[in-house]
Formats: structure tokens, sequence, C-alpha cells
């Protein structure tokens, strides 16, 4: 079952999968923020990282 | 030896870690995610991981060069190994490799100051491609039309970049049909391509490219193999560029984001991936 948590940045709600695991990237359908998972049980979300110079594939 | 522990080095998990590590669980492979975020490798003294493997797939260029430096001098077996990384993080290394084997590649030039960059960009005539040496998703690779452009982005590239910015990097600029192929390699293997289309000269996915499935002719599997073994080996994305005169490699990448070549090409990759670490592992053992 999904949980659900709160956008940091505009505070709508994002639903988060059951099969979500620490460090996951998931988007807020409202605002389109990237947020990380942070914690699971209970979930925890924050604004992910911008990407870096060297970041990449 | 019973299955090996597969240790998987990551910064964040986006879809393709999420894809290795549920590809891991499935086959009920023991897995520890290792977080780059809070490693300290206290190098004295070699842990024990308590993996077999690992499986780098950080985001960051430089935490999985020098991490993957670490665990290769401890001896662990690594997905892709340090030599590989360091080739194929640095565009200059990978051109280096692909002509000192004779691998088709755009013809490309090095020069340390604005003015020498200048004269190359001439040399190779316009359009040119200035790239920074590293980088990836297309970020801050510029073609320059004419002698304005070429001259404008030298001068930002001087004045507002790091040092590493004046190192200068410059291509020919290759007219592609509006597409270029993405080959996956694991192994001695070209498991799949895609061509990743766009109305814009830069085709990645990461920019909007569209991808469809491109069939792996012999020709394109031999011409990617043989650019996987000039890096080192193991499991890596070989760009390539269909130019008026064949086939050109242009990159090869070492941490291959692939969530868009999965259903495309219908290849498991991340289990393809997951295959080859483990016969690295037993390898090894």
């Amino acid at each position: 079952m999904s949980a659900t948590s709160k956008c940091p940045e505009c505070d709508g709600d994002v639903a988060v999968g059951a099969d979500a695991v620490k460090g996951e990237i998931v988007s807020c359908p409202d605002c389109g923020a990237e947020l990380e998972v942070t914690a699971i049980g209970p979930v925890a979300l924050a604004l992910a990282p911008e990407a870096e110079e060297d970041w990449g594939e | 030896m019973s299955e090996p522990t597969v240790g998987v080095l990551l910064s964040r998990v986006r879809v393709e870690e999420k894809l290795l590590l549920e590809e891991l669980e499935r086959r009920g492979i023991a897995t520890k995610i290792i977080d780059d975020r809070e490693l300290v490798l206290r190098l004295e003294t070699q842990p024990d991981l308590g993996v077999d493997v690992v499986l780098e797939r950080c985001i960051q260029h430089s935490r999985a060069l020098y991490a993957l430096a670490v665990l290769e001098t401890w001896g662990i077996p690594t997905v892709n190994t340090y030599e590989v990384a360091d080739i194929c993080g640095n565009k200059l290394l990978t051109t280096m490799r692909l002509i000192r084997d004779g691998i088709p590649s755009p013809r490309t030039r090095l020069a340390f100051t604005p003015e020498s960059a200048l004269a190359a960009v001439e040399e190779l005539g316009y359009p040119a491609v200035l790239k920074p040496l590293v980088g990836s998703w297309g970020r801050l690779i510029s073609r320059v039309n004419d002698r304005d452009a070429a001259e404008s982005v030298l001068e930002h590239k001087d004045v507002l970049g790091t040092y590493m910015h004046s190192i200068y990097y410059v291509q020919e600029y290759v007219r592609k049909p509006g597409r270029d192929i993405r080959a996956f390699v694991v192994g001695d293997e070209c498991i799949a391509a895609i061509y990743r289309s766009s109305d814009h000269w830069i085709t990645n996915t990461a920019r909007g490219a569209r991808a469809t499935k491109c069939e792996v002719t012999p020709e394109l599997a031999d011409l990617c193999v043989r650019a996987a073994k000039a890096v080192g080996g193991g499991v890596v994305a070989v760009d390539v560029l269909e130019g008026p005169a064949g086939l050109l490699v242009n990159e090869v990448n070492y941490t291959m984001e692939f969530r868009n070549s999965i259903d495309t090409t219908g290849v498991n990759i991340p289990g393809k991936v997951v295959d080859h670490a483990l016969s690295v592992a037993k390898k090894r053992s």
C-alpha cells in the first residue's frame, strides 16, 4: 500500500509506493519538484539535490 | 561457492538503480546498498564490506572514480573498474583510446588557450563542437556555427569557467540524420541498441530525444564491442554517430542509463548487468 507525504516545496500530497526505498527519487504531481525519499516507515521527503557539474552517466 | 553478495554503490535511487535492485531481489541475491553520501573509507585498513562485487551506480563521476580507486586497491571486484570510469569519465581520454585502437571517431583537437582553441576550431571548420572534458547529458556542449560564436563561447569558458573549462576539446560537427545510436555493451556482447531522435542537434534522451529500437547489425556490434574493449571493457553504453562516411564512435558511458531502452528493445538490460556483475564476482573468487 502506498503512503502519502507532503511535498516540502508546495505542501501538496505526494504518494510514495509501498516498494519505495531510501534514496529513491519521486516527483511532486502538483509542482513537479524532484524529491528524494529520505526515510521510509514513515515516509519522509526532501528536495532532491540539484545536478552538479560532474553528474551523469 | 555460494551465490555472491552484490554491493550497489549509489548516490540516489533512480529508475535504473531501482530496476537493478528489483532484479537482484527477484533472483534472491543478497544485496547491500552502499550510499556514497554515508561512506567513510578508512584508507589504512581494509574493512570487510561483506560483498563479493561492487556494482558502481554513483551519479557523480568524481565519487565513482575515487571510490573505485580505493575498492580496486583493496582487491574488491567492481563493475565497472577504476580504469573504465577514469577513461569514460573524460572525453579526451576516451578519444585517445578510440584512436589508439583504430576505432573511427570524430576528428578532435585539444588546445589550452582561447587563441589556440580558436585556431583549432577554424582548422576543423564550421560548425564545430566544443565540449567540456567531464560532463554528461549533453550539458555545456556547444555547436559554434561561425567565428563570432566561437570567440564568444571560448571567452565565456575562459572567464567564467573553472580551470578545467580552459582545457579545450574541439571536435568536428558530424552531420547526422537527426538521430544517433546508443548501443549497450555488456562484456563481449552488444546486447541492444536504440536510436535517439531529436529535432535538436543534441540527441540525448535526457534532453528530450525519442528512443526507438535500433537493430544490432554485425557492423554495429563489432564497432561497439571494440569501443568497449578500448576503454577497458565491462558494462558501457556506446554513443555512435551515423556520419556521411560511416559509423563513428562519439562517446562511451560507464554508468549507463537505460530506462528508455528496456521496453524499446525488449531486452532485460538490468538482468544482463546483474549477470555480468555475478560473473565478475565468481571469476575473481
